[in-house]
């Protein structure tokens, strides 16, 4: 390929940015790990970045290290920041390559996570929570996270046995039934909303989205859940590259197409959920990040799924920290903020050839 | 190699093929002919184990269609697409590496020898200097190319193509014949392509079949099959109108 490639590059054609992922990769890697003490390090308490990595050395590798910071820094630093600082890595990581699988399955650049319903599934779960006067707690995870989590499942469900016609034209008939079963949950929402009375600030915290209330625990949950579905996700990249010609054609190309929809639309789904219960709805990193990657590597799902999955987690902690650095506002306002102005110069610089 | 026994298809009850019998033996160049809606793509399809029969069968290189998954019939058969709009920004080459997807390593990706695939076929077909232009600003007759390509990268015994030459000029109708009968005798690979244009099949096909209202009106070589009395019949116009070189 590195022959192939270069003689790609010499040629005039679409300008991209990178064409050595594993460079880029690194990179990436690089950045994330810098973000990562940098967000651990800051906030309303300011942990020297050396005393940060003693902390996190000291703690997680059980390296000897000479204490030369206070208690209370220790527990900002493991247990409030770091289970933080690592939701958001999460999270991000998760939208970005659900974002990318539903672009790609649905054949449309402008799909998101939340496209067959799971932010209003999600949001209307979490608003009657807020309404039932029943308040249980299970590991940390009250009933709107549980609410949240089955109700983005139950929203791609839906839309997903609405939309069963076959044949051609059924990824417009998705997005339709997405668009429609979405209006009418966000009507539940809206309602729910206008019953709800003193629950409404919370139910509007969830909508914004945030990460003040992550721990270890909920972490630990939600870690599983998106790794696991992503991880299968980019272990079905070859299903993923047929549906960049169409279903007729992916099946030419070997594609079981009906099978790998569904398995894809259903863990991209899976990690969504995951996401958007810990989180809240964070919009924005799902569908940017994945268009950034592609500028720089190409549309190949193989390189746009893992290098998404790392972008998405950088911009997720940078966001995160932006927002607590900001006085605690809602992390789903940082990203459009800073991510709307970057990829607008991306596509200005690149708008020859990238069109969405 | 193809073997369709007694097929018969129907799209919502409506018959779209009944009782169609092909065989092609491995090394044939076949051409499939007749007017619109008289089940010629059906057929590709059919074959290719996309549209399930009412009734009848089909093998593909020995084995019931039935039998075999989408990877393995992505082996055994290439078909060439219709390039649909793509939703992202693709190079040619990365559409050409697409034809690659039934043999490349399912998590490593493209191998040498997929490599080695895709610089071959950009070469025989031509399109070495698309190669980093993005596929959605190329010409019709530059696609069709370009998808060409991707099917000779897939390497299977067997082309098929559903009318390759719609939208373009002579001289690549011409360049797209010759590179199919080249595949055919210099590779050995099985060709079966729609074709509207009977001059063309009658030009470059040894065998031509003609498919009319859903039945297999007629199988045999280009003076027999598409003969003055043939085109007034299935296709309903005056032979004169299409002077063949028969």
């Amino acid at each position: 390929m590195t022959a192939i490639a270069s003689t790609r590059a010499g040629l005039a054609g679409r300008p991209r940015i990178a064409r050595r992922p594993v460079l880029l990769a690194g990179m990436g890697l690089a950045m994330l790990a810098i973000v990562v003490v940098a967000g651990v390090a800051a906030g309303s308490v300011f942990v020297p970045p050396g005393d940060t990595l003693a902390i996190l050395a000291h703690r997680l590798l059980g390296l000897d290290i000479a204490t030369t910071w206070t208690r209370a820094e220790e527990t900002i630093v493991v247990d409030l920041r770091l289970p933080r600082v690592l939701t958001a890595m999460t999270v991000g990581a998760g939208l970005a390559v659900a974002g990318a699988t539903f672009q790609g399955v649905l054949r449309n650049p402008l799909a998101d996570p939340y496209v067959l319903g799971t932010a209003s599934g999600a949001a209307l779960g979490a608003a009657i929570a807020v309404l039932v006067p029943v308040r249980t707690v299970v590991l940390e995870f009250g009933l709107l996270h549980g609410l949240a989590f089955l109700g983005a499942l139950g929203a791609v469900f839906l839309v997903y046995r609405f939309s069963r016609v076959g044949g051609h034209g059924q990824m417009t008939s998705l997005l339709l039934t997405g668009y429609a079963v979405g209006s009418l949950l966000a009507a539940g929402l809206a309602l729910a909303m206008y019953l709800s009375g003193t629950g409404l600030r919370q139910i509007f915290a969830y909508l914004l989205g945030g990460f003040e209330a992550a721990s270890w625990v909920r972490f630990a949950t939600a870690l599983p859940l998106v790794l696991g579905a992503s991880a299968l996700i980019i272990g079905r990249a070859r299903a993923l590259n047929g549906f960049l010609l169409g279903e007729e054609a992916a099946a030419h190309l070997g594609v079981n197409v009906r099978r790998e929809r569904a398995i894809l639309l259903g863990l991209a789904s899976l990690a969504t959920a995951a996401a958007v219960a810990v989180s809240g709805l964070i919009g924005f990193v799902g569908l940017v990040a994945p268009h950034v990657v592609r500028l720089a590597v190409g549309p190949n799902a193989r390189l746009v799924l893992p290098l998404a999955a790392l972008f998405g987690a950088i911009l997720m902690v940078v966001a995160d920290l932006a927002a607590r650095l900001l006085g605690e506002i809602p992390v789903g306002v940082v990203t459009a903020v800073i991510g709307a102005p970057f990829f607008l110069a991306l596509l200005r610089r690149t708008r020859a050839g990238y069109e969405l | 190699m193809i073997r369709a026994e007694r097929l018969t298809v129907a799209y919502r009850g409506r018959p779209a093929l009944t009782d169609v019998d092909l065989h092609v033996a491995a090394g044939e160049r076949v051409a499939l002919v007749g007017p619109n809606g008289a089940g010629k793509s059906t057929l590709l399809r059919a074959i290719a184990g996309l549209v399930e029969p009412v009734a009848g069968a089909v093998e593909l290189g020995g084995s019931p269609i039935t039998g075999l998954d989408r990877l393995a019939i992505a082996r055994r058969l290439a078909v060439v697409p219709q390039l649909p709009q793509l939703p992202f920004a693709t190079t040619v080459e990365e559409v050409v590496a697409l034809g690659r997807l039934p043999h490349e390593h399912p998590i490593r990706g493209l191998r040498p020898a997929d490599r080695a695939a895709i610089a071959g076929a950009i070469d025989r077909v031509g399109v070495g200097h698309l190669l980093g232009r993005d596929a959605r600003e190329l010409s019709l007759g530059e696609r069709q190319l370009v998808l060409l390509a991707l099917a000779v990268a897939q390497d299977a015994p067997i082309l098929a193509l559903d009318e390759p030459t719609v939208h373009l000029d002579l001289r690549h109708q011409v360049q797209v014949m010759d590179l199919l009968v080249d595949l055919n005798e210099r590779d050995g690979t099985t060709i079966l392509a729609v074709l509207h244009d009977i001059g063309l099949a009658a030009h470059f096909f040894p065998r031509v079949v003609v498919l009319d209202r859903g039945r297999l009106a007629v199988d045999g070589p280009p003076a027999e099959a598409l003969s003055a009395d043939r085109i007034r019949e299935v296709f309903g116009v005056d032979p004169a109108l299409v002077r063949l070189a028969v």
